[in-house]
């Protein structure tokens, strides 16, 4: 048996599932000032009777890190910057203990000018009388050469509680968003440490003996233990794990968006051949841009629970909240209080529903039938608005080459997938004004604990081969090699695969669930006068997010 | 990190076209500046907005050059998306989103002129004069300046805007006695009908930061502000770089940053630039900058030493002597006009195009009506070492009746005998023609 646990904004789901059946659901309220108890709560009641041994595999997905980033609780971190020329370093500045620090290395990884050890030291010996423990040490194209943050590391190990390097966070090119990814994840490690390891604790409370897995933004698993290392990568997993949830029901020769209708919001992903579309670069949160992989996913302030009113004469959803519907008790209409004066849904009061809805249908002159479904159409509208607008961005993503730019590889959605609260009222709405068949899967209400339960490890690797220079490199797994002169693409793509492969099982991932997928492999000729010195090949792999092996559905 | 305007990007490397494997026009022209673009973070930057280009179509090409034998013969793709970057950028500064823009595209095009028979110093097409005039026919954009700092001379653009007295046609290059294509001297300033639309200010080999921005502030900025165009078109060609390998100039990354910062050019062009790996990444990042208004102070190029590549005086005393000229010979162009006015009806020029990359000869007679109502019906007729005999004749834009119709007449008459392809570009109504035996 499997288990998912996913921690939201009000409630949190836990599922546990028996092969393809789920053998129970929890729900209980989340204790937004005290989540560890709320974890362990909801994982002994989903447990209880149940036997530890059958219990295979246990994911959790929270808010911890990123309520700690949104409210400003996470631990000061010295951030040190080896810029080199470029944008002015003081622009990224992030966090009170910023330093631009001498030393710089080129697009191709060459040292221009080396690190001061002195300046280094000097800075440190500041953030110790400053009481900073925690490190970010970045330097412009680490991910090309890391020797000047391993240079950093170096001369202040031993001296500082956490050291998170650039180089490490991402392969991927983005000075500014390494600096804001390493910081995040200095700032997020002393506090999700120690409650994985409490939660980790309570499994074994429990009798569970098996690693905890963590859900990522990007829909993939980790185990807690790399999760030291890599805490940022568990911020904005919320998303993630309804849309895993919904990718258990997808069509995966289709192409499919995935609404998450809540209270307050409702979330957007896209669903391309059974795989969400992943952030190009990565995801932001609390202000940042980061390198976090993450799926592209939009929030719209449109849910059940969206205050409704009249401006002028036309009919306004969201995106502010003013409460639960009239029919719960609160103070303002909303679609939920339109659903149930349709008599489409039941439950709370409903001549206060009915009541509020007909107070807006006096004044727009209208029945209180029509208005209820004026008010429903608006909110489908608005969903839609989104989804189009999304689809649109992700048409319009950057290419590079002359063949991407006339090969069309436009996403042209032709279903949805459901899932949150009202999902069953809103589905066949949604479906009549796309035309778009809209699914509705079983057990929607606790799709994201599924999702979380039913995810696999994902990892990434980029790996950068220079046969001028004569080395190879993958700067995330600290592996540099020489590499013959007369290497090809086909055998840095192999090493790729290889360090991926390596990658995932040291993750957690279970060896039959390793689907490998190349991200980007190009290769350049490099002239000198007029003759070729070499090739510049870079090779970027993925293990695709998605569904652990006996939930995924094959393509048929 | 927030940009003070607004600026558009078409980022197009190309990354599978080249001329050939090791030409300089090839795959890793744009290879490490998309690198440093990227580590920059500048896509990241508040206001600054990135466009995949358009594809540009035969009929935006149609209404600028005579093509030999035909559009499709002598363009591959890369061109129409050059010059379709051109575009995307045009409708971003035009249709209100962005305050301005940079194409940041391959292959360049300012060596394209009227007639195209070939490629000439790596140009099958001009498209900078592609965009101009798909702007002046879906915005309705009149008077334009294009000022050109690609090291070399923008031969091609002077040629197609030789008789436009709507559009200023500036270059800064490197003197043409000591590097191609050999021409852009003070005394080119323009047809019969455009007198001093054209300048041309060539600079001594070891030009510096110092002289192109006494240039820009003692000629160019002055007939800018005179011309008083609605748009400043910037062919942003990065040859000038200290480290290019085909030029002799000593211009860097901050020089073109403060360069871009006094023309506030609303669109920007990429040209030549051959230096990829020590110039361009950076000249790129300070351009880009520039133009959004972001501090630049920190791009600089590695091995950057300004004391190194400061010009000596006797550039010195050089460009403020051809600054004189250009300026002194611009009084002089009234009084031409007069006398074309009172001349002959039609001005001839005969002039010969080599094509360097396909390595044959054209000759080329042109006419053009001296004209007091509009900018004057033009004809050409161009044979090329290919075999290629043809003729092209051109309505102007803002063309008058009279030379709308002998352009007619001109086509009609035009003898498939003779020519193995008659052209009319007739821009008054925006139709294109061809005929052929
Ligand atoms: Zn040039
Ligand atoms: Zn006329």
């Amino acid at each position: 048996m499997i288990v998912g646990l996913d921690v939201g904004g009000t409630h949190t789901d836990v599922v546990v599932l028996s092969g393809k059946e789920i053998v129970r659901k929890v729900k209980i309220l989340t204790a937004q000032d005290d989540l560890l108890c709320t974890v362990c709560n909801g994982l002994s009641e989903a447990l209880r009777g149940l036997v530890p041994r059958s219990i295979q595999r246990l994911v959790v997905s929270t808010t911890l890190a990123t309520n700690a980033i949104v409210q400003g609780q996470t631990e000061p971190v010295g951030v040190l910057v080896a810029s080199g020329p470029g944008i002015n370093p003081y622009a990224f500045e992030i966090g009170q203990h910023y330093y631009a620090v001498g030393g710089a290395i080129d697009h191709r990884g060459r040292e221009i000018v080396p690190i001061s050890d002195q300046e280094v030291l000097d800075i440190a010996t500041r953030l110790r009388s400053e009481n900073v423990r925690n490190l970010a040490l970045v330097s412009k194209f680490s991910v090309r050469n890391p020797a000047h943050e391993i240079k950093m590391r170096d001369l202040l190990v031993d001296d500082f509680d956490h050291q998170t390097m650039g180089h490490q966070v991402s392969g991927q090119l983005n000075f500014g968003r390494r600096i804001a990814t390493a910081y995040l994840n200095s700032a997020v490690a002393p506090i999700s440490q120690p409650f994985y390891r409490a939660v980790q604790d309570c499994m074994e409370q429990e009798g569970l003996d098996i690693p905890l897995e963590i859900l990522k933004a990007d829909g993939g698993t980790m185990e807690q233990v790399r999760s030291f290392q890599y805490a940022v990568e568990t911020i904005l997993s919320g998303p993630a794990a309804s849309v895993m949830g919904a990718l258990a029901f997808a069509d995966s020769n289709k192409e499919e968006v995935v609404l998450d209708i809540g209270g307050t919001t409702t979330d957007i992903a896209i669903l391309v051949n059974g795989a969400p579309l992943l952030k190009p670069l990565g995801i932001r949160t609390g202000g940042y841009n980061t390198l976090v992989r993450g799926l592209r996913t939009v929030s719209i302030g449109v849910g059940g629970d969206s205050w409704v009113r009249l401006e002028d004469t036309s009919l306004k959803v969201g995106p502010e909240r003013r409460g639960q519907a009239l029919a719960y008790g609160g103070p303002e209409p909303t679609p939920t209080d339109a659903l149930i004066t349709l008599g489409a849904t039941e439950g709370g009061d409903k001549q206060r529903a009915i009541q509020g809805i007909r107070q807006l249908a006096e004044q727009m002159g209208k029945g209180v039938e029509e208005t209820a479904e004026a008010v429903l159409s608006e909110t489908c509208s608005l969903i839609l608005e989104a989804v189009n607008a999304l689809v649109d961005r992700v048409n319009k993503t950057p290419v590079y080459t002359i063949y991407e730019l006339l090969e069309d590889r436009s996403v042209v959605p032709t279903g949805m997938i459901v899932i949150g609260g009202p999902a069953k009222e809103f589905a066949p709405r949604l479906q009549a004004l796309t035309g778009w068949e809209a699914h509705v899967p079983p057990s929607y209400e606790v799709a994201n604990a599924i999702g979380a339960a039913v995810a696999r490890t994902t990892c990434e690797v980029t790996v950068l081969a220079d046969t001028d220079r004569r080395f190879v490199c993958a700067p995330e797994e600290d592996y540099l090699d020489s590499i013959d002169s007369g290497a090809t693409k086909k055998e840095v793509i192999r090493l790729a695969l290889d360090l991926l492969r390596m990658k995932a099982l040291k993750m957690g991932a279970s060896a039959d669930d390793l689907e490998m997928e190349l991200l980007e492999d190009h290769e350049y000729s490099m002239v000198q006068g007029f003759h070729r010195v070499g090739r510049n090949i870079r090779v970027r792999a993925q293990i695709k997010p998605g569904l652990v092996g006996l939930y995924r559905k094959e393509p048929a | 990190m927030k940009a003070k305007r607004r600026t558009g990007l078409v980022f197009f490397p190309a990354f599978d076209w080249a001329i050939s494997e090791t030409h300089p026009e090839r795959e890793e022209r744009l290879l490490y500046t998309q690198d440093q673009v990227f580590e920059e973070g500048i896509l990241d930057i508040e206001g600054l907005v990135e466009f995949n280009p358009v594809v540009a179509t035969v009929k935006d090409v149609e209404r600028v050059h005579f093509c030999v034998p035909e559009v499709e013969a002598v363009l591959t793709e890369s061109h129409y998306i050059a010059a379709g970057g051109c575009k995307a950028i045009a409708d971003a500064v035009l249709g209100g989103t962005t305050e301005c823009g940079f194409a940041l595209v391959r292959p360049p095009g300012h060596h394209a002129m009227r007639v195209v028979h070939g490629s000439r110093g790596f140009c099958n097409i001009n498209i900078e004069a592609v965009m101009l005039e798909y702007m002046r026919w879906t915005y309705g954009v009149d008077r334009v300046a294009i000022v050109d700092t690609d090291c070399h001379h923008g031969d091609g653009t002077q040629d197609i805007y030789w008789h436009d007295p709507d559009t200023l046609v500036i270059s800064l290059h490197q003197d043409g006695r000591t590097l191609y294509p050999g021409s852009g001297f003070p005394t080119e300033m323009g047809g019969p009908n455009a007198l001093g639309t054209t300048v041309n200010i060539p600079l001594p080999p070891g030009t510096s930061e110092q002289g192109f921005l006494y240039v820009l502030n003692r000629v160019v900025l002055p007939i800018l502000e005179e011309f008083e165009p609605e748009l400043i078109i910037n062919s942003a060609g990065q040859d000038n770089h200290y480290s290019d390998p085909i030029t002799n100039m000593n211009f860097s990354a901050q020089g073109y940053a403060k360069l871009t910062e006094q023309l506030r050019p609303h669109i920007a062009v990429l040209e030549g630039g051959y230096s990829i790996e020590g110039a361009l990444p950076y000249v790129n990042v300070g351009i880009i900058l520039a133009l959004a208004g972001v501090d630049y102070s920190w791009v600089r190029e590695p091995d950057y030493d300004p004391e190194q590549i400061r010009q000596d005086s006797q550039v010195d005393s050089l460009i403020s002597g051809t600054c004189g000229k250009v300026l002194e010979l611009r009084q002089e162009c009234a009084l031409r006009r007069e006398k074309y006015l009172g001349g002959s009806e039609f001005v001839q020029r005969n002039k010969s195009v080599f094509y360097d990359t396909d390595g044959f000869l054209e000759d080329q007679r042109e006419v053009v009506r001296v004209c007091r109502e509009c900018a004057g019906l033009m004809r050409i007729d161009s044979r090329a070492e290919t075999g290629y005999r043809i003729l092209g004749i051109r309505v102007p834009r803002k063309g008058c009746p009279t030379c709308q119709r002998l352009g007619r007449q001109w086509f009609e008459s035009g003898s498939v005998k003779a020519f193995d392809k008659v052209y009319l570009q007739d821009c008054v109504t925006d139709e294109y023609q061809v005929k052929s035996a």
